[in-house]
């Protein structure tokens, strides 16, 4: 299924991709990191910061309710940021779709 | 008592399954009802599967619906996969038995898709084309990759089916009292004639009808049992606080420790961490499984090639987390709404996970037991949950088949020298294959606690398919080599991390813990009956009746355990106490897969994989060349 007529290290070596493969791999692997990082602040805070979580802010509803909603926001916070960003992202590749022909047989 | 509270809720959450079912939902008279509505639903999927079935003309069609799926279609698809009867029964129970731990555990599942977004989705809709094993054989030796990915498949998809299978028997066995197997059999049947004769059309569909109704159904009864309190966050939980049933549930879990609180510190204790989980190194292994097992979960990621581009992909994505997120917030309304109207004790009289908290709400909400209005409700949420249960193992056994057919006998045997006509047929014959081993499975497993099995299918995925996925899509090093040493190692670890867990029965400790119960009863009926004959007040002796009752019951059925496990004394594989000590494997069995993965693919050393990451790499970013939708 691998259609090797195509010359792929020209198009690796070409700039641009070498542009956004550097803008995405940091932007994914940063936002990742993150949200990984405040999803397990939450089990090891209800574990081991149970007194914190127990401090209520507004009525009945305490710091720990508050972290636990916060994780359904900061969730959809990061896929709506990451399909704003994506679209750059898409405008760049398919910029290089668009000359890809051109690339790999130039160097054919 | 502290091992056990842990293993029932979340043992039965897992799969739905733990435990006989105590008591019928449905009362004689009004089970017409629930088989209308049962009806009702399954006559519509029939008549999209009807649809469907004059679409399905090709492989491709049968596998990815032909690549026709849109974003939007393919996100409720995906959350029709995704919230099966576990996560809405179990975890709507599971709050309203234990409060603010049921809702933390919720948070894992959203989580998990930001790893299928923002690293998963998008390379695998570029390489792959019907199978995680296309994905794989991309840059490796694709008979040897597609041969062990093929085998993972199905072992993740089996771990996963048979708690569907069983779990689906029990719930309705428990909802409507139609024989275990004959349970087993419809779910079965059913979900075998959508695959067989819709493919991936019909089953996408069956999953977009299936995950509508769940978010109509849990909207309904959330603004019913929410609007009670005019729509405020604060006015509903401060209610919940106040509740004496929810006090009381607290009381009973604390034991001891809630003697020195007031009625209102043992309200406000059920939005507190801590009634659930005792073991956070547990339920950080756990949640490590949740968020990368879901990226590796085969029928997951095959949804992923039913549309036509990487845009798309995402797009499905970030509408399958709205939907689920949307509706994991809403478990804490129906959780809390259980538990303030139905109330714990009548909850786990009917199942002791806590299962039938939201069926019996629905009940609630639509007038009581005693109501036609509120068995509709209940009827129609029940079977919300049974459709739930069919579109999931659907998914499932497409998933499973797909790897029998398209990795083992087009890709490995016949050499991929097939026509699409033969390639169908072959997938056909392998759904039915798959399906016919599911019913056997289930009915074989009749009253076992396959509870475990969800958790560990979601252990091997992470543990095994995302390394291996994870590192063919990014690491340049990476190869056959390590594709096989990280699926062997990851399942195997996983797997037999499990097998000498505290997951697996181990007769001393039951028999232990059900003697300590029967002691107890015997303390309660001590008291109750030297109290009875000085008691004078009707209601007060009427009150003292029904708890000999009660303590008389719980004391037969821990007896009753006990003489279940006859003279076995070691579990499964010979252990008197668990080895090891997690529940979860994810925290040794993920890093184990991924670092099987690098030294395999190190001492492997192959060109070709590497000289193919080029492209694999420009096509993963790019899209340049990606499959077409029905080209072969």
């Amino acid at each position: 299924m691998a259609s090797t007529s195509m010359n792929w290290s020209a198009i690796d070596a070409d700039p641009r991709f070498q542009e956004l493969h550097a803008r995405k791999t940091r932007f994914l692997w940063g936002l990742m990191a993150f949200s990984v990082v405040y999803y397990f602040l939450l089990p090891i805070g209800a574990a081991y910061f149970t007194d914190l979580y127990r401090v209520k802010v507004w009525g009945a509803i305490n710091v720990g309710l508050v972290f636990a909603l916060s994780q359904f926001l900061v969730a959809w916070g990061i896929a709506w940021f990451y399909a704003r960003k994506a679209s750059e992202f898409d405008a760049m590749a398919e910029a290089i779709a668009r000359d890809a022909n051109a690339l790999g047989l130039q160097a054919r | 008592m502290n091992a056990k509270k842990f293993v029932l809720p979340v043992a039965a959450l897992l799969a739905l399954a733990a435990g006989p079912a105590l008591a019928q939902a449905v009362s004689k008279e009004y089970t017409f009802l629930t088989f209308s509505v049962f009806g009702s639903i399954i006559a519509v999927t029939m008549f999209v599967t009807y649809l469907a079935a004059k679409r399905t003309k090709t492989a491709a069609d049968f596998y990815t619906a032909g690549g026709g799926v849109s974003g939007l279609q393919n996100g409720w698809a995906i959350a029709g996969d995704y919230l099966s009867a576990a996560s809405f029964l179990g975890i709507a129970g599971l709050i309203s038995l234990y409060g603010y731990d049921g809702f933390m555990y919720s948070v894992g599942w959203l989580v998990a898709y930001i790893t299928v977004l923002l690293v998963i989705a998008e390379p695998c809709r570029n390489i792959g084309k019907y199978t995680m094993g296309d994905i794989l054989a991309f840059r490796n030796n694709p008979k040897t990759v597609k041969t062990f990915m093929a085998i993972s498949t199905i072992t993740v998809s089996t771990f996963y089916l048979t708690a569907q299978m069983v779990g689906g028997g029990v719930l309705v066995k428990t909802l409507i009292g139609i024989d275990y197997e004959i349970s087993v059999a419809v779910v079965g049947v059913l979900m075998l004639a959508y695959v067989l004769f819709g493919g991936m059309v019909a089953t996408t569909w069956v999953q977009i009808i299936k995950a509508i109704l769940l978010v109509v159904a849990s909207l309904v009864m959330v603004a019913l049992v929410w609007g009670q309190y005019g729509f405020s966050l604060p006015a509903f939980l401060q209610a919940a606080t106040a509740d004496a049933g929810i006090q009381a549930q607290v009381a009973r879990l604390l034991g001891d420790a809630s003697r020195n609180l007031s009625a209102a510190e043992l309200g406000q204790r059920f939005l507190e961490p801590g009634l659930l989980f005792k073991s956070p190194i547990d339920q950080i292994s756990l949640g490590m499984a949740l968020v990368l097992g879901t990226a590796g979960l085969p029928h997951i990621l095959m949804r992923f090639f039913t549309v036509p581009t990487a845009q798309q992909a995402r797009k499905s994505v970030i509408w399958a987390m709205a939907i689920i997120g949307g509706f994991y917030v809403l478990t804490l309304f129906l959780g809390l709404g259980a538990a303030m109207k139905v109330g714990a004790p009548a909850i786990t009289e009917i199942d002791r996970g806590g299962n039938m908290a939201a069926p019996l709400l629905a009940q609630y909400l639509g007038g009581g037991k005693d109501s036609i209005l509120g068995n509709l409700m209940l009827a129609f949420v029940a079977a919300v949950a049974f459709a739930t249960i069919v579109a999931v193992v659907a998914g499932l056994v497409l998933a499973a088949a797909s790897a029998m057919s398209h990795d083992i006998w087009v890709g490995v045997i016949k050499g991929d020298q097939t026509t699409s006509e033969e390639e169908l047929k072959a997938a056909r014959i392998c759904s039915l294959i798959v399906g016919v081993i599911a019913i056997a499975i289930g009915i074989l497993a009749k009253g076992q606690n396959v509870a475990h099995l969800v958790a560990l299918a979601f252990a091997v995925a992470a543990s095994a398919n995302l390394p291996v996925v994870l590192l063919t899509l990014y690491w340049k090093k990476c190869n056959t080599g390590g594709v096989v040493a990280g699926l062997v190692v990851g399942t195997l670890s996983a797997i037999g991390l499990v097998l000498v867990s505290p997951n697996m029965t181990y007769p001393l400790q039951v028999k232990a813990a059900q003697e300590k119960i029967i002691k107890a009863q015997d303390e309660r009926l001590a008291k109750l009956n030297s109290e009875l004959p000085g008691l004078t007040d009707p209601a007060a002796i009427q009150k003292a009746q029904q708890g000999i009752a009660a303590a008389e019951k719980v004391k037969a059925g821990a007896q009753g355990a006990i003489t279940a496990l006859g003279d076995s004394k070691t579990s499964l594989v010979g252990l008197s106490e668990p080895l090891f000590p997690l529940r979860n494997p994810g925290l040794v069995s993920i890093p184990l897969g991924f670092l099987a993965v690098l030294i395999g693919s190190l001492l492997y050393r192959d060109r070709r994989a590497e000289e193919m990451w080029e492209e694999l790499y420009v096509r993963s970013n790019t899209g340049i060349g990606r499959a077409g939708a029905s080209a072969h």
